[in-house]
């Protein structure tokens, strides 16, 4: 196991030695030690190797990863997993906003709860949140799916596109040209998926599952309000 | 009998024509115009300017003999590989989608001959795109359609585009008719559906965040690649220090008449400033922040000719950038289509409905058919015809005055025709010493 402290430790060598681990490595293990909330934390990532950050993590830790596993103990900061693209992030406590956004692939799983816009512009990742979610999360969310084990804040889904949201608990409102729709057997195959690599043990016969009603994807006076 | 004499039947400047039409367009159809391009009402413009040229107390260079330095480095302030470009004219950001493959291909062939940097739009790299064009910038937008590390490593240069000249404060709209499969795969979309782009970036708010993201994306690209900010012409004084603030390398800043895809006239032409407006701002918050040449700052939105490029450079830009102009050099609008251009009810100069595909030049469409009329080799070619043109053109004012590289332009140098046009540029009104705003007269 290698240990990087970044009490001594520059950031710019931080994420260069991480981002220099070849596919192949056989150095696949990484402690990141005092991380004291800095950004950028792990960003760029393009190899199987696993990050353990010991501590809490500013803006955008693992940002962009691709096959990466990383594990933060504390909470993250904003946009926590950014436009990530494969691979693994798991935060042990709370995730502040833009959990997710626009990411394209790879599990995010936030073990506390996430804040406002979570998943915000989704483009095929999966989230799932053990707590709740706050207000605006999935706004034009595109592909992949959100599980939600707790409640949903204000205006879920709003002008969502063909992301899956699943939430066990309430929803406060649903935004614009979102509705609950049915759960059918390949959801639940989903869901119970999803809930088992991200270590919760809800039942997935416990979830309502929302989506997009598709009345805004071409634009016609009518629905002028709903904008 | 005697005829009674009558008053001429008189129109009404308030209500035109233009108007009343669009007063019934919009009672017919319940929505409001959308359509490409930028400002098309008449607005203090780099016309307004006139060069002084050399006189007893300078001296001019020999227009065939003397050298008169074209090249510029865009990113100099942090990032490891500044771009270095031979001339002082770009192409700026135009999306695969919203331009054919193509064009968007031509654009790259041409930049390249022309030794200059081409850019992407909102809608993601393409392989044809990043293949043709030897300087590509990569733009990181609010959609994020197709943002990927792999593009980013790949990309010469990274502009963030916080707003455009056309709309500052807006976000974007490709009509279905022009998402087809590729293009709905590049976005992650279903086909055929209205694509909107947001206003806003989904991960960061106000330039303290800005910075944050720049350390991000320095952090993923290894330090190597210059960050431009791209603004609309809206506050262009504080929008430029903060850029500067939060980091950028390059101030690349849009005036009212930039053009853009797809958005409401009503935005177009009511919301942002004119070019000539806001270049003396943000060259005044570099030069207060002491950046100025530091922090390079490349303008657009309206450049058409070397004279154009000759003013901007004098008012202190280091580089511009052309998109409407780069389209019309491949064919837009190109008379030998006026009867196609006619069908759709327009002309081969005012067309401007790109968000509906129908383009007869086959520029701002994804019609397979009528893509095909652009060669792209061709095409290319006129681009660097025209971009060489720009540049001599410049370098000939910039022998005139007396500058051994165009960078030595300086507002000293002009004059206005306008009040007008002086107040903005901040320089003399023509035949005075007056700069309205600065001086007395």
């Amino acid at each position: 196991m290698q240990t990087i402290d970044m009490a001594k430790t520059e950031l710019r060598e931080l994420n260069q030695t991480l981002q220099a681990q070849a596919k192949d490595t056989n150095q696949t293990a990484w402690v990141i030690e005092n991380p004291k909330g800095a950004h950028a934390i792990a960003v760029g990532l393009d190899a199987p190797i696993e990050v353990t950050v010991k501590g809490s993590t500013g803006y955008y830790c693992a940002g962009m990863n691709k096959q990466a596993t990383v594990h933060v103990t504390g909470s993250a900061g904003p946009g926590v997993a950014e436009n990530m693209m494969s691979g693994t992030v798991i935060i042990e406590g709370d995730a502040s906003q833009y959990a997710g956004a626009t990411g394209q692939g790879g599990l995010l799983v936030i073990k506390g709860n996430a804040s406002s816009r979570c998943g915000i512009s989704m483009k095929g990742i999966d989230i799932v949140v053990h707590g709740n979610i706050g207000h605006m999360s999935a706004f034009m969310a595109q592909s992949g799916n959100l599980v939600v084990c707790g409640d949903a804040g204000d205006a879920l889904g709003d002008s969502l596109y063909e992301a899956r949201l699943f939430v066990r608990g309430s929803v406060k409102s649903l935004g614009s040209d979102c509705i609950e729709k049915e759960v059918r057997p390949e959801h639940l195959d989903i869901l119970r998926d999803l809930l088992e690599r991200a270590g919760s043990d809800a039942k997935p016969e416990e979830f309502k599952r929302y989506g997009s009603a598709r009345k805004l994807y071409n634009f016609h006076v009518d629905h002028a309000g709903a904008y | 009998m005697e005829k009674t004499p009558q008053t001429l039947p008189r129109d009404s400047w308030t209500y035109s024509p233009e108007i009343n039409a669009e007063i019934r367009r919009a009672a017919d159809t319940g929505i409001y115009d959308i359509r490409g391009g930028g400002a098309k009402r008449k607005v203090p413009h780099f016309d307004d300017l006139l060069f002084l040229g050399a006189s007893i107390s300078r001296y001019p260079l020999e227009g065939y003999r003397e050298k008169c330095d074209t090249s510029v480095v865009l990113g100099t302030r942090f990032a490891k590989k500044p771009i270095e470009l031979k001339i002082p004219v770009t192409i700026a950001g135009m999306s695969f989608g919203a331009l054919s493959g193509p064009a968007k291909e031509a654009l790259g062939r041409g930049a390249t001959l022309a030794g200059t940097s081409t850019t992407t739009g909102d809608g993601g790299m393409t392989n044809e795109e990043r293949g043709h064009s030897e300087k590509l910038v990569y733009q990181y937008l609010p959609s994020r359609y197709g943002m990927n590390p792999d593009d980013l490593r790949r990309a010469d240069a990274i502009e963030i585009v916080v707003g455009q000249g056309a709309k500052p404060g807006g976000g974007g709209m490709l009509l279905g008719q022009k998402i087809t499969e590729r293009v709905a795969k590049m976005r992650n979309l279903p086909i055929g559906i209205d694509q909107r782009s947001a206003c806003r970036h989904p991960d960061w708010t106000g330039p303290d965040d800005l910075e944050i993201k720049i350390l991000e994306i320095r952090e993923i690209t290894n330090w190597e690649k210059p960050i431009y900010i791209k603004i609309g012409g809206a506050r262009p004084y504080y929008d430029t220090a903060l850029a500067v603030k939060a980091g950028a390398d390059v101030v690349v800043l849009d005036g009212m008449q930039g053009g853009t895809a797809a958005t409401q006239d009503v935005f177009i032409e009511n919301v942002g400033q004119p070019t000539l407006a806001c270049i003396r701002p943000a060259v005044k918050a570099l030069q207060d922040l002491g950046m100025h040449r530091k922090v390079q700052l490349v303008v657009s939105g309206g450049i058409r000719t070397g004279a154009d490029v000759a003013k901007a450079l004098a008012l202190g830009a280091d580089a511009v950038a052309i998109g409407t102009a780069a389209l019309i050099a491949l064919g837009e609008n190109d008379p030998k289509w006026a009867a196609e251009y006619e069908a759709l009810g327009t002309t081969a100069a005012a067309y401007d409905d790109w968000h509906e595909g129908k383009d007869p030049a086959g520029i701002t469409t994804q019609d397979p058919e009528l893509m095909k009329r652009v060669d792209p080799v061709e095409a290319g070619r006129r681009l660097r015809n025209y971009l060489a043109v720009m540049t001599l053109e410049c370098q000939t004012i910039a022998r005139a005055c007396g500058k051994s590289h165009v960078h030595n332009l300086e507002p000293e140098d002009l004059c206005a025709l306008t009040i007008e046009a002086a107040a903005m540029a901040g320089v003399p009104l023509a035949g005075t010493s007056w700069i309205p705003g600065q001086t007395g007269f």
